[in-house]
């Protein structure tokens, strides 16, 4: 077991130099920093002393490592467009991607896992047919089109929900938070169902593969013969046994969902990281293109490795190995 | 000699019978004789499109500004007809959605292809040869693996946005966006072919091959290459799939495609901007139109996959 976990551990210290080694290249090749923070008129000596203030005149190797040392530190270097520390920026945009993430996720596992409980306890039944037709449609259909079809028809004919931003937040301490008013819980919703919609349809396929099979067990017959309620049957035992490969899925999730807040973000013009990191490719904003990805890996790397432990918390058999 | 094990017999076999269950299947399931009518018809439409378009919408000179915002089945000045419509600047929408579809399936079969002469030699090498180069490569897909396909495609955007000038960023979009979906989808190709090149090698005709003394690159592409069509082809029509998708969210997010050479998702960008004041035809039919590729193309690629597996048959 602790082979494993070592050799996980490996594989995610790869992971993290592979992307600083890209995330530098892409911060130090990648057009002319001088320009991009002095403009197109400044001085020779102005540009000498920004190049060697930030570094640039050091051997490469060199310049690698006080890179990935200023990193740790936290200092990701100055936004070309907005004139502003990169983390400073990225700290201030962070709480409103976490939330419509974190929202999205729970609706998801909440709604995907009843889903997937109803299609496979009801396989036959009309209403379980459609759910798994119009699962499948959605799973093919790009996310943008999936938002702005909600945008039409919530936003635009029924005029019930806002079409963009966050509505009205409140700050908590540091955290700027849309989820203690009214119109902040109004505006996440059609963001949310637009982000967490394939993940909805994943767990729901595998909740009701799962349950389809437990369900075929012997222990479920011998419940059912020992005169067990259906109800107790079916979510004391059944459900119970399908959730550890679920809480994997939906943990590991959590970083494709982060990743895709980039499009939702986008279609609802939801000031989060991704329309941020959006705007910083249109705009070549490096640094800022840097410090996204190797905010994006260390997030999957962390994410993988909590389950990984998680695993190994809830399944006792991979502990003796 | 050597044309004697030319043709390997088994595979041939393998291919005659999985032949018919293929087509049998097809018969079967009425969902992908639909499906394929359909991508049947968008492909004919994106080969046709410069005789169907009555408009070249991309000409600025055609474009007649007094029609702008006229509503679908409506006539114009010069009795233009507008069967779907025309947009703020009096563009044919039907003719902007031709030549948009035109360039999504340009892009998506590009990709495609750039990532299989890039995925399949390298995992062909990888599985037959072994040694640090496979382990090289097979690292270096589960690091590209761990992230998003459309995540690494937009990297990979913004880095070569990064490396080309800025005059010739719009001319050369729709290099730098095939590149982009076929270094993020190459790996997928790359882990098939060597597992499976991994099983074959240890197959008689192989050895055989070995023992006659045919060289490395001919035994790779000529007897190995042949056996490994199928699951080839059911990736690479899954991925096209995957590249249409891709292609229309990178446009629509405005890092893809420019308005001056749009796929369907830079009219879908276009057009979001007109829903709230009521011209939802510029938005609607590329949306439809997009909504029948992409479904169309995943349900004939999940169903090829599952006509090919030999497990479901």
């Amino acid at each position: 077991m602790l082979a494993y976990l070592l050799r996980r551990l490996g594989q995610s210290a790869l992971v993290l130099v592979a992307v600083s080694l890209i995330a530098f290249m892409v911060f130090r090749h990648i057009g002319d920093p001088t320009i991009s923070l002095l403009g197109e008129d400044a001085t020779l000596e102005e540009r000498a002393a920004l190049n060697s203030e930030l570094g640039f005149d050091k051997p490469v190797p060199l310049q690698y490592l006080n890179y990935v040392g200023k990193v740790v530190q936290g200092d990701l270097g100055i936004s070309y467009r907005l004139k502003r520390p990169v983390s400073e920026v990225i700290t201030e945009r962070l709480p409103a991607t976490l939330e419509l993430a974190l929202i999205a996720s729970l609706g998801a596992l909440g709604i995907g896992v009843v889903l997937g409980v109803y299609t496979a306890l009801r396989s036959e039944g009309w209403l379980s047919r459609w759910v798994m037709t119009v699962s499948l449609v959605g799973v093919s259909l790009p996310t943008f089109l999936i938002g702005i079809g909600l945008i039409y028809l919530f936003a635009v004919e029924l005029r019930w929900l806002p079409s963009f931003g966050r509505g009205t937040t409140v700050k908590v301490g540091g955290w700027e938070t849309g989820l203690l008013t009214a119109s902040g819980w109004s505006a996440i919703i059609l963001p949310a169902i637009t982000l967490g919609f394939y993940n909805m349809t994943l767990i729901m396929r595998l909740v009701r593969a799962e349950m389809l099979e437990v369900l075929r067990s012997d222990y479920i017959r011998f419940g059912r013969a020992r005169g067990l309620r259906e109800k107790d049957l079916y979510f004391g035992h059944a459900l119970r046994n399908t959730l550890i490969p679920v809480i994997t899925i939906a943990g590991l999730q959590i970083g494709t969902l982060i990743a895709f807040s980039i499009v939702t973000e986008t279609v609802f013009q939801w000031p989060g990281v991704g329309l941020l990191f959006i705007s910083s490719i249109q705009g070549v904003d490096v640094p800022l293109i840097a410090a996204y990805l190797m905010f994006i890996a260390l997030l999957y790397v962390v994410i993988n490795l909590l389950v990984d432990f998680l695993y190994l918390a809830v399944d006792p058999r991979l502990r003796r190995r | 000699m050597s044309d004697v094990i030319h043709h390997p017999a088994p595979a041939r076999r393998g291919w005659r019978q999985s032949d018919s269950p293929v087509k049998r299947a097809f018969a079967r399931s009425r969902t992908v004789q639909v499906a394929s009518a359909v991508l049947l018809l968008i492909v004919l439409a994106t080969l046709l499109a410069p005789w169907l378009a009555w408009q070249n919408p991309f000409d600025s000179a055609s474009l007649e500004l007094n029609d702008a915002f006229l509503p679908p089945w409506s006539e114009g000045g010069h009795g233009a007809f507008y069967a779907l419509g025309a947009d703020d600047q009096g563009r044919d929408v039907a003719s902007a959605i031709l030549y948009g579809l035109r360039m999504s399936v340009l892009v998506g079969v590009s990709a495609v292809l750039l990532s299989l002469c890039i995925g399949v030699p390298l995992g062909l090498v990888a599985g037959y040869a072994g040694g640090w180069f496979d382990t090289l490569l097979m690292r270096l897909a589960d690091v590209q693996l761990t992230f998003p396909v459309i995540l690494v495609a937009m990297l990979i955007l913004g880095i070569v946005r990064g490396v080309v000038p800025e005059g010739v960023r719009e001319q050369v979009a729709v290099l730098v966006i095939i590149l982009a979906i076929a270094l993020s989808d190459w790996v997928q190709y790359a882990r098939t072919v060597r597992g499976a090149v991994m099983v074959e090698k240890q197959k008689d005709y192989v050895l055989a091959a070995q023992l006659i003394g045919r060289s490395r690159s001919a035994i790779l592409g000529r007897h190995i290459l042949p056996n490994l069509l199928a699951p080839i082809l059911v990736i690479a029509a899954i991925s096209f799939a995957h590249a249409i998708v891709a292609e229309s969210t990178l446009s629509y997010l405005g890092v893809g495609l420019p308005p001056t050479q749009p796929s369907l998702g830079t009219l879908i960008r276009i057009g979001q901007s007109f829903l709230f004041s009521g011209e939802w035809w510029i938005l609607l039919f590329p949306s439809l139109v997009l909504l029948a590729l992409a479904l169309s193309v995943n349900l004939v690629g999940d169903w090829l996959r599952d006509a090919l597996n030999p497990k479901l048959q």
